[in-house]
């Protein structure tokens, strides 16, 4: 019988607490693993051993989530497989690198405006993913890049977004903020709808609308505490007649177990239902916000050595024999690869064609002229 | 000298001018102030001269403002009179005009003026009509201020110009400043007014230095709103603009200048109630008229000044069609090279007046 892996204890409140990962988790015994063909997660091939010496599977305690208005919440336990647990590293060490690259070639101007970049927060995105399906539609705010990762963006086309070039995801024409794919809809720049949430809120509680809304709590909104913005920071609680849950949003498990739970909720036709994910980000609000003005240094490297989202599940993982150092070290090296290869693309990419200046005005309509800067100037616009 | 003030009055997109006709004498006490100085100043001095002004807005506080115009005035005036607010422009915009309607004086700041359409129900129908409304019962001394229009690389829903918008509505003031002088004057004068004033800034003048005259120092010194100011006088065309363009047009001008082509620039300096008897007077003088703006064309401040240029006393004057130029018909791209193709830059502004004077 394999035993349990514990999980942190603690409820985090309004200081930043958050859980810590485990230092010496009792190792589990060999589960009854059957040896599986090439995973698809773990494309590094470890000389030194075998798949048939991982464990296949484990299950982690994880944190209870707080419940408003629910009889119940997520399980306290989430089943891993060992190729879920390859993959989410995977995606998890891209999306940071992605965004270190983006903070590295922002100082070198390459990448200009805004950029809000995501680093911390990456057991969000990922475990959000993990939770619903591609077919499911997906919005956020202008933190975007790691959505726009995990809704089916590749780091080539969110890298050339970033540095404005025709291979961008929106042709080099959205930036930062504006990046889109197939059910997602970016991305957005406007934010600052207190009012409108609770509109949505009410509408989507009437009609019963199949909506997770999910608030990634990083603790604040630009350079405001949320406890000098908000006169409730139980934001889970906010949708009143809505159920709500608060999630460990650096435990990607728990974020998993959270949506599924959520979705499930959701697609059982009981209406709409609020995240709360309790999460932080590393950098300041924007590349143009050093981010220590409002808050000290230390909270910032406490989190980083305490709650890091890559380095809890790179514990759990090996703690539990689900994956070698080695293996892991292989993965960092092709992501930082892929990394790499895509910034090299976004820095050699070229501009977008002065053509395509007029062009996606209107949808599904015949060519027209657009006016240029002066009468004289006659500018061609297709859809 | 003259290149390096043509560099910094025009930003970052510099033309290697030549050097402009006029020597400039500096006076004995003039200082170099930048935009963001002098709007500092301007607020701090006006929060000290009435206890009823204040400032409200994201970051306007504990941040020293998000592209720190109000740098040490919360340290200087705390909580009370530097109001840093929640993510929630509704909210705080409606706070501010019944603050104004109850015998304050905001300042509502919108960290940019994209910002104030989440707003812009309480900026138009609560603040701008109700005067008119009550019959003259109610007034609302309120100034929404904030950057506005273009600037570099924040692409669309981050770069759009809100001087037609604003400007076409009754029962507000807009005011659109170029320079440092334009800054303080005209923020004076908007807190001081009586009336709503929507106050139009730029982020990419805020660090630009220019000369204040000791007069222009002076703790009393306003610059009327309503009222252009001809920034450089000339007898061939008749340029009109307002922010950040009233420095490319110069710009343009000192170029045309060596091609024998004396251009007049006006800055508006206010967009509503527009001073169109300057513009007209210039008109009869030089026979030709080409607007510049950063905004859209259609139903923009250029449309606007040629239609009342039609109707009024100057189109008999006009010996050629009054032209626009303006910003590309289009949301603002993100990619360098097409932001930069987005707006209009000096030699656009060249080629329309050499266009409209058949040279």
């Amino acid at each position: 019988m394999p035993t349990h892996h514990q999980g942190s204890p603690g409820q985090p409140s309004c200081e930043v607490k958050l859980p810590q990962r485990q230092e010496n988790a009792p190792r589990l015994t060999e589960a009854s693993a059957v040896p599986g063909p090439q995973l698809a997660g773990a494309r590094a091939v470890v000389a030194a051993r075998t798949y048939a010496d991982f464990t296949q599977q484990a299950t982690f305690d994880i944190k209870k989530c707080d419940v408003h208005k629910l009889e119940e919440g997520p399980p306290l336990t989430s089943t891993l497989t060992r190729e879920d647990g390859l993959k989410y590293y995977r995606t998890m060490q891209t999306m940071r690198r992605m965004e270190l690259k983006a903070d590295q070639l922002y100082k070198q101007k390459i990448i200009r405006g805004f950029c809000h970049l995501y680093d911390g927060q990456e057991a969000c995105a990922v475990g959000i993913e993990a939770g619903i399906n591609l077919t499911d539609h997906l919005i956020t705010a202008y933190r975007a890049h790691g959505y726009t990762l995990t809704r089916g963006g590749t780091v080539r086309e969110i890298m050339a977004e970033l540095t404005g070039r025709r291979g961008g995801i929106a042709k080099g024409k959205g930036g930062s903020m504006h990046m889109y794919a197939k059910n997602f809809y970016g991305g957005n720049g406007i934010v600052g709808a207190q009012g409108q949430i609770f509109e949505t809120y009410n509408m989507a509680s009437l009609w019963k609308l199949p909506c997770i809304f999910i608030c990634e709590n990083n603790k604040y909104g630009m350079g405001t505490s949320v406890e000098r913005a908000a006169a409730s920071t139980d934001y889970y609680k906010r949708g009143d007649f809505i159920p709500g849950l608060r999630v460990d949003g650096m435990d990607v498990l728990c974020v998993k177990e959270a949506t599924k739970f959520a979705a499930d909720f959701c697609r059982s036709g009981k209406g709409p239902i609020l995240m709360e994910l309790q999460t932080y980000r590393y950098h300041g609000h924007s590349m143009s916000d050093p981010g220590v003005s409002y808050r000290t240094r230390e909270e910032i490297q406490e989190v980083r050595s305490k709650s890091d989202p890559i380095s809890m599940l790179k514990d759990r993982m090996l703690n539990n024999n689900m994956a070698s150092v080695e293996e892991l070290k292989e993965i960092d090296i092709e992501v930082r690869k892929e990394i790499e290869d895509a910034a090299q693309f976004a820095t050699t990419d070229p501009e977008p064609p002065l053509e395509d200046l007029c062009n996606h005005i209107f949808y599904n309509e015949p060519p027209m002229d657009v006016r240029g800067t002066n009468p004289w100037s006659k500018l061609k616009s297709m859809s | 000298m003259a290149a390096l003030r043509c560099f910094l009055r025009s930003g970052k997109n510099a033309v290697a001018a030549g050097l402009r006709r006029e020597i400039h004498q500096t006076a004995p006490a003039s200082l170099q102030v930048t935009v963001r100085d002098a709007l500092n100043q301007a607020m701090d001095e006006e929060l000290e001269r009435d206890d009823r002004v204040f400032l409200l807005g994201e970051e306007v506080a504990q941040y020293d403002g998000a592209y720190k115009v109000s740098r040490g005035l919360w340290k200087k005036y705390g909580d009370k009179r530097i109001i840093d607010t929640p993510i929630t422009e509704m909210g705080f915009a409606g706070i501010a005009v019944g603050s104004a309607m109850a015998g304050l004086r905001p300042i509502c700041e919108f960290m940019t003026f994209n910002f104030s359409m989440q707003a812009i129900d309480q900026v138009i129908n609560s603040a701008a009509k109700t005067y008119y409304m009550s019959a003259g019962l109610q007034s609302v001394p309120i100034v929404f201020r904030g950057p506005n229009g273009a600037s570099a690389g924040v692409a669309a829903q981050h770069s759009q110009c809100f001087a037609a918008w604003y400007g076409h509505c009754p029962g507000l003031k807009v005011v659109s400043p170029w320079n440092s002088e334009d800054a303080r004057g005209l923020l004076k004068s908007a807190i001081r007014d009586d009336n709503p004033v929507v106050f139009l800034e730029n982020e990419l003048m805020y660090g630009v230095p220019f000369e204040l005259s000791e007069e222009a120092q002076s703790k009393d010194f306003t610059v009327p709103i309503g009222k252009a100011k001809i920034e450089r006088q000339g007898n061939h065309i008749t340029l009109v603009s307002h922010s950040r363009m009233v420095g490319h047009c110069l710009d343009a001008a000192a170029v045309l200048a060596k091609e024998g082509i004396e251009c007049e620039v006006i800055n508006l300096r206010t967009i509503r109630p527009m001073d169109i008897e300057t513009i007209e007077a210039s008109v009869i003088k030089t026979n030709h008229l080409v607007t510049v703006e950063g905004g859209w064309p259609q139903f923009g401040v250029g449309a606007e000044i040629c239609a009342r240029i039609m109707e009024g006393p100057a189109f008999n004057y006009l010996d050629a069609p009054a032209v626009r130029v303006t910003g590309v018909d289009i949301p603002m791209p993100y990619a360098k090279i097409l932001e930069d193709h987005s707006v209009p830059q000096i030699k656009d502004i060249m080629f329309s007046v050499k266009k409209t004077l058949n040279v």
